[in-house]
């Protein structure tokens, strides 16, 4: 089952690799990990996106609470939550037929075209990660360049908030 | 005060009252053996390796219950560690190692004798720092000490840039220091404790499978007083050997892969089994599938990541094992209902049966070969019991195990976890630092002994009167014993071919060396030995090369799937 983690985690040296190492070196997988510090800057949080059973799950929980940088962890599955992922692709837009045509596909999505070139759009779309991989299909024929994903981001809806 | 890193590292120990610190000098610490030179109250002791500072550190801990603590320079001081630290990590042993490392601005360059000690001692320490201020030295060497002492034991790395042992910077001893990230829980649940006590309570066929945490926690007499209260029979790990007096009636001995016919016969009949500070080690389940199919199992534990790990758990309580079965105990003796008498006779009657087997019966020979359970039985003779037995790894930890009987917890000290060879003979010189008057008794193999022979010298150097007991077979004997069980006899690199004359290497050493070739004289050369109060006494025993250990469950079958002899 796919699971959705926040980790709250003191913003040292290192500390990325502490949740690194402990996924390849107990064979966890990692489908999507993200990490930028807090408001507070002595504080990171992460997101990191996993498959396992529950079983595995609950030991990569523990493993987590047991590492000593970490402050707190959450499964974000087990409550309502917002997750967000930005994707930025650049595609090849050359001649004004298909130029409109991918305008036209970028504005149904809500994607944002943030840069443009004689041959090509760059586009930043954000969503659900099924929305992203949506319009990634939609573009069809059209030549993608290049993508970026910046992983998942998430957080649980009302009051309740993951802070110290 | 105004001190340079260097003195901040002397005086900090100094103030952590700590009595040793075993290590290895090198340019990395250059400015901090300087310091140590100009103070008394750390004693410093070399050792000729620094993976010997290392287990003679964890030695010092495993027998004291105090942190052990290392020294060692950079590159390849700290490589020389790694196996140490990755033992005391397995183990749950409270260590804290100090490594140097190049100057900061150095750090990334390849520089001469740089290693990346932090990313190589990650994924087998507690924790680890690099300081890379010296404001924050101080700090950081007591977090050290605090995180590796509490909660789930274990070492802890702190790796110090050369420049910041020159630096100053004002030194007040942090007496106290607390981590949001970091609360060791340490109490139980009291719910979970009223869920387990009845289950107890109703248990027909009882079992307390004990680990090292009794010992790590110092719960020997409230485990005692539980299993007393409730007449539940009890089977240590290896770990735990000692936690529970081994010659008590209720004693069942180890269990798991060499464990006692009773103990895993119990294990794989009870109904309630309640694991202490245990972590159901792959050496100990056997086949897991075939573990203990029959019981319910609580499991008291300070780590929450070692609860249903290998085994799923009924009712898991999380927190010191002292703590949990003193509630325990005191909710039983205000608990008015009564156990199942007949039913826990009936269950004494059938573990009396499986115990008559006498599983460990050996036959000596005819030929006045040694055998080596003969060695171990009389040494337990000879000591009374009381002496501090570490081991190496191989055949002969194993028959330490079983014939050594350890009343007491912190007696029996070996690498249970790593199953680190090269142990036995440096963790004696930190116990016998740690207890001065004890007798201290290493048991090696003729293989592993030389792991870590050079450290003959420093047992010279600080004057160790150990009685190291090596029984020598003349073969890797612990997996000769696989290859001829599994491998239909095929001994590959097993046979130790050129041995050196031990008696001789002992004496050039400094110490005395006695050859024993006759079981006539086992007796009488260990009563020689220890009758030398101030000298180190190596006993080579020749013994029978292809004697096996049993009782032994082969890997993959069920507790229950023994070999018997
Ligand atoms: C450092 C290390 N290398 C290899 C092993 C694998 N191993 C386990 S027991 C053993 C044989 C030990 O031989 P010896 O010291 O003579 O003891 P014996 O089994 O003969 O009593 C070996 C090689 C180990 N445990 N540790
Ligand atoms: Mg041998």
């Amino acid at each position: 089952m796919r699971h959705i983690i926040s980790i709250l985690m003191e913003n040292e040296a290192g500390a990325l690799s502490r949740v690194a190492g402990l996924f390849s070196a107990r064979g966890y997988n990692i489908e999507s990990l993200t990490v930028a510090p807090t408001e507070d800057l002595s504080l990171s949080r992460m997101t990191l996106v996993t498959r396992g059973s529950d079983q595995i799950v609950e030991q990569i929980l523990k493993q987590l609470n047991k590492l000593i940088d970490v402050v707190k962890v959450l499964d974000l599955g087990d409550t309502p939550h917002v997750e967000r992922e930005m994707l930025l692709v650049k595609i090849e837009a050359k001649g004004a037929d298909n130029r409109d045509e991918l305008k036209r596909l970028a504005d149904i999505f809500r994607a944002r075209i943030i840069d443009v070139t004689d041959t090509t759009y760059t586009c930043e779309l954000t969503g659900a990660g099924h929305k992203l991989d949506a319009f990634i299909q939609a573009l069809g024929s059209a030549t993608i360049l290049e993508t970026v994903r910046s992983g998942v981001s998430g957080i649980s809806r009302g009051p309740k908030s993951l802070h110290l | 005060m105004e001190l340079t890193g260097a003195e901040i590292v002397a005086r900090f120990l100094a103030d952590e009252d700590v009595e040793y610190l075993f290590g290895y000098p090198g340019g990395a610490v250059l400015h901090i053996y300087d310091a140590l030179y100009q103070q008394d109250k750390v004693k410093h002791i070399l050792t000729r390796h620094e993976q010997a500072a290392t287990h003679a550190a964890d030695g010092y801990a495993r027998s004291t219950g105090r942190p052990g603590v290392v020294l060692v320079t950079s590159g390849p001081g700290a490589t020389n560690a790694v196996t140490g630290i990755a033992t005391a990590y397995m183990d749950s042993i409270p260590m804290v190692v100090i490594t140097g490392q190049v100057p900061s601005p150095m750090i990334g360059n390849d520089a001469f004798q740089e290693v990346d000690t932090v990313g190589i001692t990650r994924p087998c320490s507690k924790h680890n720092f690099l300081v890379r201020d010296i404001a924050e030295l101080a700090e950081t060497l007591k977090k050290a000490f605090y995180i590796a002492t509490t909660g789930r034991p274990g070492p802890v790395v702190v790796d110090i840039p050369k420049d910041i042992t020159a630096m100053k910077c004002n030194y007040v001893y942090p007496k106290q220091i607390s981590m949001r990230s970091y609360n060791p829980v340490s109490k139980g649940h009291t719910g979970q404790m009223k869920r387990a006590a009845t289950m107890m309570l109703k248990a027909k066929r009882p079992i307390l499978y004990t680990g090292g945490g009794v010992v790590l926690d110092n719960a020997s007499k409230s485990l005692i007083a539980l299993a007393k209260q409730l007449n539940i029979p009890v089977t240590n790990t290896s770990m735990g050997l000692g936690g529970y007096p081994a010659t008590d009636r209720q004693c069942l001995g180890m269990l798991g892969m060499h464990g006692t016919y009773e103990a895993n016969m119990a294990i794989s009949h009870c109904d309630v089994m309640i694991a202490v500070g245990a972590r159901f080690d792959d050496r100990v389940t056997g086949n897991i599938e075939k573990f203990a199919p029959k019981a319910k199992i609580i499991h008291i534990d300070i780590d929450p990541a070692s609860i249903s790990k290998n085994v799923s758990v009924d009712i898991p309580i999380v927190g010191g094992v002292n703590q949990v079965l003193t509630a325990l105990l005191k909710l039983f003796k205000a608990d008015e209902r009564e156990q199942d008498g007949e039913a826990i006779g009936k269950w004494w009657e059938q573990i009396e049966k499986w115990r008559s087997k006498d599983c460990l019966k050996y036959k000596q020979t005819k030929t006045g070969a040694i055998k080596p359970q003969f060695v171990l039985d009389t040494l337990y003779k000879v000591t009374k019991g009381n002496a501090f037995v570490t081991s190496d790894v191989g055949q002969h930890q194993m028959w330490a195990a079983q014939f050594y009987k350890f009343d007491k917890p912190r007696r029996w000290i070996n690498s249970g976890g790593l199953g680190t060879m090269g142990f036995g003979l440096p963790a004696a010189m930190g116990v016998q630092l740690a207890h001065p008057k004890a007798q201290v008794a290493c048991i090696a193999g003729d293989g592993g002994v030389q792991m870590n022979i050079q450290e003959l010298s420093t047992c010279l150097q600080y004057q160790l009167p150990i009685k190291l007991i090596c029984l020598n077979n003349g073969y890797l004997g612990m997996v000769r014993q696989w290859q001829e069980f599994f491998y239909e006899g095929r001994y590959s690199q097993v046979h130790v071919e050129a041995q050196p004359d031990f008696v001789k290497l002992a004496e050039s050493y400094g110490h005395v060396g006695i050859q024993v070739t006759n079981s006539a004289d086992v007796e009488s050369a260990l009563i020689e030995a220890f009758k030398q109060k101030d000298r180190f006494v190596f006993l080579n025993f020749i013994t029978d090369p292809e004697e096996n250990v049993y009782p032994m469950v082969p890997a993959g079958a069920g507790l229950e799937e023994m070999l018997l002899l």
